[in-house]
């Protein structure tokens, strides 16, 4: 039995340990705005939180994410993750959608550690969150603009 | 991503026909013929009632949800978004009401009226052509249908009625919603003829403001694709498919497999070995563990380099197709004062979609299968469903999903992934509904790639530097050659999607000549987001740079004086070149490269802005894109479409590349198939012709001229010209 804290409730799963918790969250607990994009930490599609931090749900055994607090998209919450929101939603950034739900998280993280992030920071802390659609160039400006807007 | 010629077909049954049989045939069970499509409603004509826009393209619910039933499919594009816009400028919709479902089942509905309307499917860039009478017209319909019934419910006459956002009212004072009405509206008489408005009376067609209308749950992750889409009692299937293209089954071990916690069956499938669990972990856990024996005897066993020098080699004997023939080609070689010659070469390319191919099926207890999917190519897939399960395909219900990007790689003539899960769950006695998913690896490997190809491109210039002679020499797979659609263009004696861009290469030249010789490689090809002109684009807009540089002309002005007659060329040429600040000195180490191309009926020039490091790397900063489109629907979407466009096609131009060694697929995830990230993007800016011209398409136009862009800026970095792609070739990323 695992036992997971998943966007303020806890779980108790009877899944095998080496279970990749993006499995656990999309097969077992039906969230799944969480997306499978490669299975091995290269494209961020898995994004989630833990305490805070982008992880690669793809790439975490469910043993090794005990104890964290784990934020999924349907759980994102808080002002910075509303800004990101906003800016995404105001610059229609997504295109196909299916990365978004890792950007918006590794976004939301990126502002909560640094407010005013140079296109530099931006790049450098969404490099792993692959956009087939290349929705990039957009995605850097609703940064900046959720920056702005935390700002004010 | 289907070709150009496909939208010239005339519409014939018979050809619908073939290409249903066809897709059985291709895939490898009995051939049949179905006629699809129980409604059978006639397509409008003008003065003529078409069919009830409410039971064929548009639903309002109680609630006063407006939902747009879509012909064609989502793949990131925005082509529900463009539909809609269609819908709800007719109907008088407030934006914030409407949504929009994909449609299928009923090709008198939903045919692809850009391909002569006898088969429902989306690709090359036809959808807004398809749909701008078609949608503008129902919602046109749906709107008096619900005047009259506000007219008769109110008793006033319905030219006293008005809509705006969503509402009727009358002077009287009297008001309903869409939702009080829609009932009432869908029995009236469907009107025999509709007035569309005049383009100045649009509000949402044009307007840049309008929000894409499905943003917000791709923010919060409720937006659904065909991974999410959960069934009771589901089962998870993964695939081993053939380690080499063209190997085939002789047997497998799932003993050890089964013993995996949570696995519960291996089966056979026509595509290779599926293993079923109840959920993704116990089927990847179960694949590690299955036996599989393959026959390899006819696999394909060549690797690269092999295939490169055999192309090559092509390239320099007579071609098996002379596509386009202007004047005397050798005439013109004899009178020339110099000659200039280049081979390019361009690698395969997988999709690389970021949401792995996948679909589920389910048997329901009526006898009727559902399969859920990114079904780019409706009806085709309803007729593989079919065969499979051995039904009617009148019991095949599609769901068609949003997919999480395509490229083309949604739609096949093989049905590839469809007929995996609808043989898996017939291979499990129906007993549960079953989704396959592929992995990243199997995405990778599995195949379908845009073709390698090589061009011998040579050119004779007279004593002023002007064209006299082209020869254009293309040696490539063809992607419709074995496929259901190998038989639309039959008469045709070799396949426009290798040819496409250089074929209508749009310069002055009073002797050219296009040439092709199709190669048989056992490696399954595919259309990738704007085909043909993806390496074709490349060859003759970097060949005709080199040629300006032998003229000693500036490039712009080079191309210019060969577009007479091609006003629409000239414009983006000229539009992309001003914004982009051409003949403007650049700071130190930065240099600028022009490519232009027409693809799909729409215009697109493209000015790269790189610079070079002293490693001899190089980044794109900027590009400055010029589009025509005609009628701009969704000009931010459009804008959007150029933009990913770009990014597209970068990240072939800078890394990405499927490459064989005896056989063997040697990439299988993004650690060695490279795509663009996020820090390779430049800034881009899109300017929008202006244009009342009818729309054509956006979702590949944007890709083509890239790539020469970027290698004509290198020539000017470098003075090295690029031969090849992708630059990681070359170490200069």
């Amino acid at each position: 039995m695992v036992t997971l804290t998943i966007n303020g409730t806890r779980h108790a799963l009877d899944v095998d340990p080496d279970m990749p918790l993006l499995w656990a969250v999309r097969d077992v607990l039906g969230l799944t705005g969480t997306k499978f994009g490669c299975g091995v930490a290269l494209c961020g599609a898995c994004t989630v939180l833990m305490d805070g931090f982008p992880a690669r749900s793809c790439q975490t055994p469910v043993q090794f994410a005990e104890g964290a607090e784990i934020t999924t998209i349907e759980g994102l919450d808080g002002p910075v993750a509303e800004a990101v929101r906003d800016a995404w939603v105001g610059l229609d950034v997504p295109q196909c959608g299916y990365c978004q739900s890792g950007q918006v998280l590794a976004a939301t993280a990126l502002l909560t550690d640094t407010p005013k992030p140079t296109d530099a920071d931006i790049d450098a802390a969404l490099s792993g969150n692959i956009c087939r659609c290349a929705t990039y160039h957009r995605i850097r400006a609703a940064v900046h603009q959720a920056a702005d807007q935390l700002e004010a | 991503m289907l070709p150009k010629i496909l939208q010239t077909l005339a519409p014939q049954p018979s050809r619908r026909q073939f290409l249903l049989g066809a897709i059985a045939t291709g895939a490898g069970f009995a051939v049949g013929f179905h006629a699809l499509g129980g409604g059978g409603a006639a397509r409008a004509q003008d003065g003529a009632a078409g069919p009830n826009p409410f039971a064929a393209y548009v639903r309002i619910g109680a609630d006063d949800r407006v939902t747009v039933l879509s012909a064609h499919f989502e793949m990131g594009q925005g082509t529900y978004n463009g539909i809609a816009t269609l819908v709800a400028e007719e109907l008088d919709a407030d934006w914030a009401q409407i949504d929009v479902e994909g449609a299928s089942g009923n090709t008198a509905l939903y045919g692809n009226l850009a391909w002569g309307g006898f088969i429902q499917g989306t690709g090359g860039s036809t959808a807004m052509a398809s749909s701008f009478d078609r949608y503008r017209r129902a919602g046109a319909a749906a709107r008096a249908m619900l005047v009259a019934a506000a007219a008769e419910a109110w008793d006033v006459p319905a030219g006293e009625i008005t809509v705006e956002a969503g509402v009727l009212r009358h002077p009287s004072g009297r008001s309903a919603r869409f939702g009080d009405l829609a009932e009432a509206a869908a029995a009236r008489p469907v009107p025999a003829d509709v007035t569309l408005k005049d383009r100045s009376e649009w509000r949402l067609i044009g307007n840049a403001e309008l929000p894409r209308y499905d943003s917000p749950p791709k923010v919060t992750g409720r937006q659904d694709f065909t991974i999410d889409v959960t069934l009771p009692g589901m089962l998870t299937a993964v695939m081993i498919h053939p380690p080499r293209f063209g190997a085939t089954l002789a047997g497998f071990d799932k003993a050890d497999a089964l013993a995996v916690p949570g696995m519960v069956d291996v089966v056979a499938t026509p595509r290779g070995v599926a293993v079923v669990g109840e959920h993704m972990w116990a089927a990847l856990k179960g694949r590690d563990r299955v036996q599989v024996t393959w026959d390899e005897s006819a696999a394909e066993t060549r690797s690269t380099p092999e295939l490169f020098a055999e192309y090559r080699a092509l390239a320099r004997q007579p071609a098996q197709a002379v596509t386009r023939d202007d004047g005397d080609v050798s005439a013109g070689f004899a009178r020339a004062a110099t000659v200039h010659e280049a081979v390019f070469e361009v690698p395969y390319l997988a999709h690389a979609a970021l949401e792995p191919l996948n679909a589920v099926a389910r048997m329901n207890a009526d006898g009727t299968l559902e399969v859920w999917g990114g079904h780019q190519i409706p009806d085709l897939y309803q007729a593989a469903a079919a065969q499979i399960a051995g039904i009617p395909a009148e019991r095949v219900r599609l769901h068609v999903m949003k997919a999480g990007g395509s490229f083309g790689r949604r739609a096949v003539g093989d049905a590839d992934v469809v007929v995996e899960a609808v043989a898996i769950a017939k291979a499990l006695d129906w007993r549960a509904p079953v989704k396959v998913q592929w992995t990243r690896e199997d995405d990778t490997r599995a195949g379908r790639f845009r073709p390698m190809y090589v061009h011998r491109l040579r050119a004779g210039l007279d004593a002023q530097g002007r064209p006299v002679a082209w020869h254009n020499t293309i040696v490539g797979q063809s992607i419709m050659a074995g496929t259901p659609f190998e038989q639309a263009i039959g008469g045709l004696g070799f396949d426009p999607t290798s040819v496409e861009g250089a074929q209508n290469l749009p310069y002055a030249i009073p002797n050219l000549r296009v040439d092709l010789t199709t190669t048989q490689i056992g490696v399954p090809v595919l259309w990738w987001r704007a085909v043909g002109s993806t390496h074709t684009a490349f060859a003759v807009e970097a060949f005709i740079d080199e040629l300006a540089e032998a003229a000693g002309r500036d490039p712009v002005d080079y191309r210019l004086d060969l577009l007479a007659g091609h006003p629409r060329h000239a414009a983006v040429l000229r539009r992309a070149a001003e914004a982009a600040g051409w003949g403007e000195p650049l700071p130190e180490g930065r240099y600028r490269g022009i490519s232009l191309a027409e693809s799909f009926s729409s215009y697109v020039a493209q000015v790269a802005e790189i610079s070079l490091d002293a490693g001899g790397r190089i980044t794109v900063d900027r590009v400055v894109c010029a589009v025509d489109c005609g009628t701009a629907v969704n000009p931010d979407q459009i804008r959007a479409q150029m933009e990913g466009g770009i990014g597209f096609g970068l990240g072939a131009v800078l890394r990405s590349e499927i490459t064989l060694t005896d056989g063997y697929v040697d990439q299988d995830n993004f650690h060695t198939y490279e795509v663009l990230r996020i820090e390779e993007m430049p800034r881009v800016e899109v300017h929008i012709i202006d244009s009342a011209a009818p729309p054509t398409g956006v979702g590949e136009p944007g890709v083509p001229p890239i790539a020469a862009a970027v290698a004509n800026a290198i020539y000017r970095a470098t003075g090295q010209r690029l031969y090849s792609l992708p630059l990681a070739r070359h170490g200069m990323v």
